[in-house]
C-alpha cells in the first residue's frame, strides 16, 4: 500500500514542477524544507522513498519524478515527466511553430553528430530553410538564447547540445523516434548524447561513465573489443601508474 | 507512442457503442476508465495552463477535454479538483461565476522564504505584491496618480522603460489588471503536459500562445490581480486602482499586512484599523 502524500509532498512537487529541472543536492534540501516546513517526519536518507510515495500517486495521471544524470558532471537531476506523452510536443504551448521546427532540427544536428554537439553556424544556416516560417539568423539566434534559458539545450563554445533536463524528459522519444542513430551508453544503457566512441567497434559511453570506468586503469581499453580506447580520458593518468 | 494511449481509451467507448444502440447519456454509461482517462487529461490541461498563470474558460475545457463527455461534465471537474487537492495541493476556483473562468489556487499554507510565483514572474509577484500592499493600506483604493508617486519612490516611472520590468505602465494598467487578448489558446491533442500543451511534431494544429519569442505579443497574462474602475466625473478621467479577484483569492489582508510590518520593522497591530480589517476578513 503506498503511503499517503502529505503537504510535505505537494510542496515537494510543486517545486519541482516550478523549477523545470532540480539537481540532486537541491532536491535533498527541499525535501528538508518541505517536511520542516510541513511538520512530516523527516529522514535525510529517504528521499528515494518520499519520492516515490508521490510517484505512485502521479502514476495515474501518467506523470512521474523521474531521475537523470547529467552528461557534464555526473550529477543526478530530477524532473517531472509525463508519460502518456513523448514528444517535443511538450514544449509546444511556449513556442511557435518554426520555434519547434528549428529545435527539433537542431536536435536532428544533435543527435547525428559524433560528439553530441551542434555548431551555432550549422543551426543558424538552417533558419532560412525552414518550411513553416523562415527566420533570419539574428531571430535564430535570439531562440537559441530562450531555449538554453528554458533549459532545452545548453551551450559551451558556441556550439549546443541537449540540456540534461531535454534528456530526462525526451529520452523515451528520443530513443523511439531515433532509434538507428541514438546512441545508447555502453556503461550505464541510458541514452547518449554526448559521447565518448570506440574507433575500432563504435560503442559510446557518457564522459562521467567513462571516468569512473578506466579510473586507474593506465592502459584504457574499449569493454566491447578491448582495442586501445584512443580518445582522451578526462581524470585518468596515462603515462605510468597510479590512481 | 501518445497516440496508441489515447485509442486505447477511444476504443473503449467505440466498443459501449456497438454494444448499445441508444446513445448513451448518463455518467453511468461511461466506464470508471474512460472518465478517469478524461480527469487525468484534464489535471494535465489546467496544470498547464496554470504554470502560465492563464485563467481556464470553462469554454475552453469543454471543447478541448470535456467533448463528447459533456453528460459527465460536472463529475469530471469534481475528480480532477480532488486529484489536484490530494497529488499537488492545488485547488480549482471559480473566479469568474458569470464568464465561468477558472484559476488553480495554491492550498498549501505558505512557508517562510518561499516566493509568491516561480522563475521569471518572481519579480513581477514582488512590484504585485508591493501594490497590492500599498492599496491596502490606503483603504483599499487608490487614485492612479497616487500610485504612480508611490512606485517614483521606487525608481519606476510610467514613462520609462525600467531594466527588470521593462514598460511598467503597461504590466501595471494592462497585464496585472486583464488578459490582453491572446491568440487561439493551444488545443491539446491529447493528454497536455507539465510543461507545454501536445500538439503532435508532424501536424501542429495550433497557433500556440508564445510569451518567450522575441518581441511577439506580450507575456501570459498576470491577469486579474488588480482592478481599475474609472471615478465619476472626473475630467480629465481618473482611474483608481483595487485588489482584483486573483488577489482576493491568492493571498489575504492579513499576509499583506504581515509583509508591510515586517518591512517596517513594526508589529502589524501598529496600523489599527488595517489590522482589524485584515483580521476580520477570513479567507
Amino acid at each position: 500500500m503506498a503511503a499517503q502524500m502529505t503537504n510535505a509532498h505537494r510542496r515537494f512537487l510543486q517545486a519541482l514542477m516550478s523549477n523545470g529541472i532540480t539537481e540532486g543536492s537541491e532536491a535533498k534540501k527541499l525535501h528538508q524544507h518541505c517536511c520542516e516546513t510541513d511538520k512530516v517526519y523527516y529522514a535525510h536518507d529517504k528521499l528515494d522513498d518520499f519520492i516515490s510515495t508521490i510517484n505512485s500517486h502521479l502514476q495515474p495521471l501518467f506523470m512521474q519524478i523521474r531521475k537523470g544524470i547529467s552528461e557534464d558532471d555526473g550529477r543526478a537531476h530530477y524532473a517531472v515527466v509525463n508519460l502518456a506523452e513523448t514528444e517535443v510536443t511538450k514544449m509546444a504551448s511556449d513556442y511557435t511553430e518554426s520555434e519547434l521546427e528549428l529545435f527539433r532540427k537542431t536536435m536532428d544536428l544533435i543527435i547525428l553528430s559524433e560528439n553530441g554537439f551542434a555548431s551555432s553556424t550549422d543551426i543558424l544556416n538552417l533558419a532560412d530553410q525552414l518550411k513553416t516560417k523562415k527566420m533570419k539568423k539574428k531571430e535564430a539566434e535570439q531562440v537559441l538564447k530562450v531555449f538554453v534559458e528554458d533549459k532545452w539545450l545548453s551551450e559551451k563554445n558556441g556550439e549546443y547540445t541537449l540540456h540534461t533536463r531535454c534528456i530526462i524528459e525526451m529520452e523515451q522519444y528520443i530513443l523511439s523516434n531515433y532509434q538507428d542513430v541514438a546512441r545508447k551508453c555502453n556503461i550505464c544503457h541510458s541514452l547518449a548524447i554526448q559521447s565518448q566512441g570506440c574507433e575500432s567497434c563504435g560503442i559510446g559511453m557518457h564522459l562521467p561513465c567513462v571516468r569512473k570506468y578506466f579510473r586507474g586503469q593506465t592502459e584504457p581499453r574499449c569493454p566491447e573489443c578491448n582495442e586501445f580506447w584512443s580518445c582522451d580520458t578526462p581524470g585518468v593518468s596515462r603515462m605510468g601508474s597510479q590512481t | 507512442m501518445s497516440q496508441r494511449k489515447r485509442s486505447k481509451g477511444l476504443g473503449c467507448s467505440q466498443l459501449l457503442d456497438g454494444e448499445d444502440d441508444s446513445i448513451p447519456t448518463q455518467v453511468e454509461r461511461r466506464s470508471q476508465e474512460q472518465l478517469n482517462q478524461k480527469v487525468s487529461e484534464l489535471v494535465q490541461f489546467l496544470l498547464v495552463k496554470d504554470q502560465k498563470k492563464i485563467p481556464i474558460k470553462r469554454a475552453d475545457i469543454l471543447k478541448n477535454i470535456i467533448r463528447e463527455y459533456r453528460d459527465a461534465y460536472s463529475e469530471i471537474i469534481r475528480r480532477a479538483d480532488r486529484t489536484l487537492q490530494e497529488v499537488f495541493g492545488l485547488q480549482l476556483v471559480e473566479i469568474d461565476a458569470k464568464r465561468h473562468i477558472y484559476v488553480l489556487i495554491n492550498n498549501l499554507p505558505c512557508a517562510e522564504g518561499e516566493q509568491l510565483c516561480r522563475d521569471k514572474e518572481k519579480e513581477k509577484m514582488g512590484l504585485l505584491l508591493v501594490i497590492l500592499s500599498f492599496i491596502f493600506m490606503k483603504g483599499n483604493s487608490v487614485k492612479d496618480s497616487a500610485l504612480w508617486e508611490f512606485l517614483h519612490l521606487l525608481r519606476v516611472y510610467p514613462g520609462k522603460q525600467h531594466s527588470v520590468f521593462g514598460d511598467v505602465r503597461k504590466l501595471v494598467a494592462e497585464e496585472f489588471v486583464r488578459q490582453k487578448a491572446t491568440p487561439a489558446a493551444p488545443r491539446p491533442v491529447a493528454p497536455g503536459v507539465p510543461h507545454g500543451v501536445r500538439a503532435t511534431l508532424d501536424s501542429p494544429q495550433n497557433t500556440p500562445v508564445h510569451p518567450k519569442t522575441c518581441g511577439e505579443g506580450s507575456p501570459p497574462a498576470l491577469c486579474r490581480y488588480l482592478e481599475t474602475t474609472a471615478i465619476p466625473l472626473t475630467d480629465p478621467p481618473e482611474f483608481k486602482y483595487q485588489w482584483g479577484p486573483r488577489a482576493e483569492k491568492e493571498t489575504s489582508k492579513k499576509d499583506v499586512l504581515n509583509f508591510v510590518a515586517k518591512m517596517q520593522g513594526k508589529d502589524p497591530k501598529f496600523w489599527a484599523s488595517q489590522y482589524s480589517e485584515a483580521n476580520k476578513a477570513t479567507t
